[in-house]
């Protein structure tokens, strides 16, 4: 081949198509770059949005005052704050510990295939939409009674539970089997070592794949439309046993309404929820890789 | 001389009577049956889930059978108030829709992903990839308010009617545009599918062997070439089991898309005209349907949806599970 080259060229310069090919790569690494500068512009754009639109109407008394009566000017969202810290609240009181519980039989007492199949049902139940996740609550608890903070709470706790218990799966395989083995050596029995060794030295990694559930289910509106939307009263409601106002149902209600003023509130809901869920995920983001980083040593 | 030892260590019989503690009596087999029922709580709940919601679609079921997916109807009042009801507007909704996001944001994400394996300085790789996935933390009801009055009008007043003047032959693009229909909703189902497909397309193309890719560069290639014919072919199949994760995303969305959609159920070519989703309706009928046949009929719909997306997303798990083994 080398020998084939006519001997007038230089045979250190570039191949024949060096230039078109330098090109297409340019090109090429041009398209990529201006993707991504899209992903984060949309991102931009739909938060910049929500500041410009929703900051105007934030005030103390937004935060702090019920909506006003049908018909009247002023009001706030306190109740829905209050209601959705409590679904919130429900809800990961129902599935954190749970889904501690099926990290821990995977990674400490299940074979593997066991711990395989649950793996992979987990995923499977973070794939049902979540429409049908109310669907579900409602044909389970509302239907022939009525909404409640109780119904809502449970649907919400169905979500987080797969999310929150992937996570933590993931942060117990990454506890050093030495640890274990120590503790074992020692004499301990499995769950000592499970409640005394594992579960200390993954709480950092537990608590932020919890953080990361609750800043998912806090901005989830489908479930809640069937389980805590119809309200018998707009005030501050702290009792679960009644349909809880909560701001993503809020928020949609506002935002179907044909009126400006609604649509002002929407917004500044909106920011208040936006800045809430974003905040968590950030924090919880910049913790993981912290804790994991750890945990792998 | 043997006293100390003997005395550091159990006798015979102490050995041979030894008993645990009580709380390890008791903490030992607690924690494997509550771990144990907790898993199978997991696994227990699919099932439930598709029982409770099989059933209260009965009297549809009864009533339709298989032919509900078939039956292009959506009417409450019909039959003096009883309602005659049928799936397929919202089937097809569904399946357009989604289909649309996919094919724009599958492009889109390759190339974000590609951009930051192989592209990004080290500095922006991490913020960048962190922007990208909070785009999947804004809550839909946000993102669909931002549809209502920013990307709808937007799209209703400039982007549609610039479409159909120079593409308005195509039947695509050739009806009134309007604010609300099906284009809005593919493009915030888009925004939302996004940032799953580039999650697991960056953990696929981070993957490939460094040998092959270093054998590339060796050769001469230029980096697109690289990309081409080593990153691209490794990571196919996992790109695959991406879009199928993000398209499960899609199909389920409710809340965004019936804020965009216009909830009409309706079989239209035109990508302006409103249309319906499966979510999306049960979504917007939550407090209008009336017990019996209307409320059963929407929760069929619920049923045909889980079917759906269970499907899809055993498939996308299989796939990706496939390929990280591999």
């Amino acid at each position: 081949m080398q020998g084939a080259a006519p001997a007038h060229r230089n045979p250190l310069a570039p191949a024949p198509g060096a230039r078109r090919r330098r090109l297409i790569n340019r090109a090429m690494e041009g398209v990529a770059t201006v993707a991504a500068a899209l992903a984060v512009a949309v991102l931009l754009l739909v938060v910049i949005s929500v500041l410009i639109k929703g900051l105007p109407a934030i005030n103390l008394d937004f935060l702090t005052k019920n909506p006003a009566p049908f018909g009247q000017r002023g009001g706030g969202i306190a109740n829905s704050i209050v209601g959705s810290a409590i679904l919130i609240g429900l809800a990961s009181a129902m599935s954190v510990p749970v889904a501690v519980l099926i990290a821990i039989f995977t990674s400490e007492f299940a074979g593997r295939r066991t711990a395989g199949a649950i793996r992979f049902a987990l995923d499977i139940l973070n794939g049902v939409p979540t429409i049908v996740t109310g669907v579900f609550v409602f044909g389970l608890i509302v239907y022939g009674a009525r909404q409640s903070g109780w119904a809502g709470g449970i649907a919400l706790a169905v979500i987080e539970l797969p999310i929150v218990a992937r996570s933590a799966q993931e942060v117990l395989e990454l506890v050093p089997r030495s640890l274990r083995e120590a503790g074992l050596a020692l004499g301990l029995r499995r769950w000592r070592v499970v409640l005394r060794i594992v579960l200390p030295t993954a709480a950092g990694g537990l608590i932020t794949g919890a953080v990361l559930g609750v800043a998912r289910v806090a901005g989830e509106t489908a479930p809640l439309l069937f389980t805590s939307s119809i309200f018998s009263n707009f005030g501050l409601t702290t009792n679960p046993a009644q349909a809880m106002p909560n701001i993503p149902v809020t928020i949609f209600g506002l935002s179907e309404s044909p009126s400006p003023s609604d649509h002002a509130a929407a917004w500044a809901a909106a920011l208040v929820l936006i800045a809430f869920v974003l905040l968590l995920s950030i924090v919880a983001r910049s913790f993981h890789e912290r804790s994991r980083s750890r945990l792998r040593g | 001389m043997s006293g100390p030892t003997s005395s550091a260590l159990p006798r015979r019989s102490e050995l041979l009577n030894y008993r645990p503690r009580l709380a390890d009596r008791i903490g030992e087999p607690g924690l494997r049956a509550l771990s144990a029922l907790a898993g199978v709580l997991a696994v227990a709940l699919i099932l439930w889930i598709a029982e409770t919601v099989f059933n209260d679609a009965g009297p549809a079921i009864t009533k339709y059978g298989l032919g509900f997916i078939g039956r292009q109807v959506w009417n409450p009042d019909a039959n003096g108030g009883v309602g005659s009801f049928g799936a397929l507007d919202f089937i097809y909704g569904t399946l357009v829709s989604s289909l649309i996001a996919m094919v724009i944001a599958t492009p889109l994400a390759v190339a974000i992903a590609l951009y930051l394996t192989e592209l990004a300085p080290r500095v922006v790789r991490r913020p960048v990839a962190i922007l990208v996935e909070l785009l999947a933390a804004i809550p839909s009801v946000i993102l669909g308010l931002w549809g209502i009055l920013v990307l709808g009008p937007f799209l209703g007043n400039r982007l549609e009617p610039f479409l159909h003047r120079i593409l308005g032959w195509i039947p695509l693009f050739g009806g009134i545009p309007s604010p609300y229909g099906m284009l809005t909703a593919a493009l915030v189902l888009t925004i939302m599918a996004l940032p799953i497909i580039t999650a697991v397309a960056r953990e696929v193309f981070a993957s490939t062997p460094a040998e092959l890719k270093e054998g590339a560069w060796a050769l001469g290639a230029t980096r697109w070439e690289m990309v081409r014919m080593v990153v691209l072919p490794a990571g196919r199949a996992g790109v695959v089991g991406a879009v199928i994760l993000g398209l499960g995303r899609a199909l389920g969305e409710a809340i965004a898309v019936t804020q965009v959609i216009g909830n009409t159920p309706q079989i239209q070519a035109s990508l302006f005209a409103p249309a319906g989703t499966l979510a999306a309706q049960i979504a917007s009928e939550y407090q209008s349907a009336n017990p019996g046949l209307g409320q059963a009929s929407l929760i069929f719909l619920a049923a045909i949806l889980l079917v759906i997306s269970l499907l899809v997303n055993v498939i996308a798990r299989l796939y990706v599970r496939r390929v990280s083994v591999r």
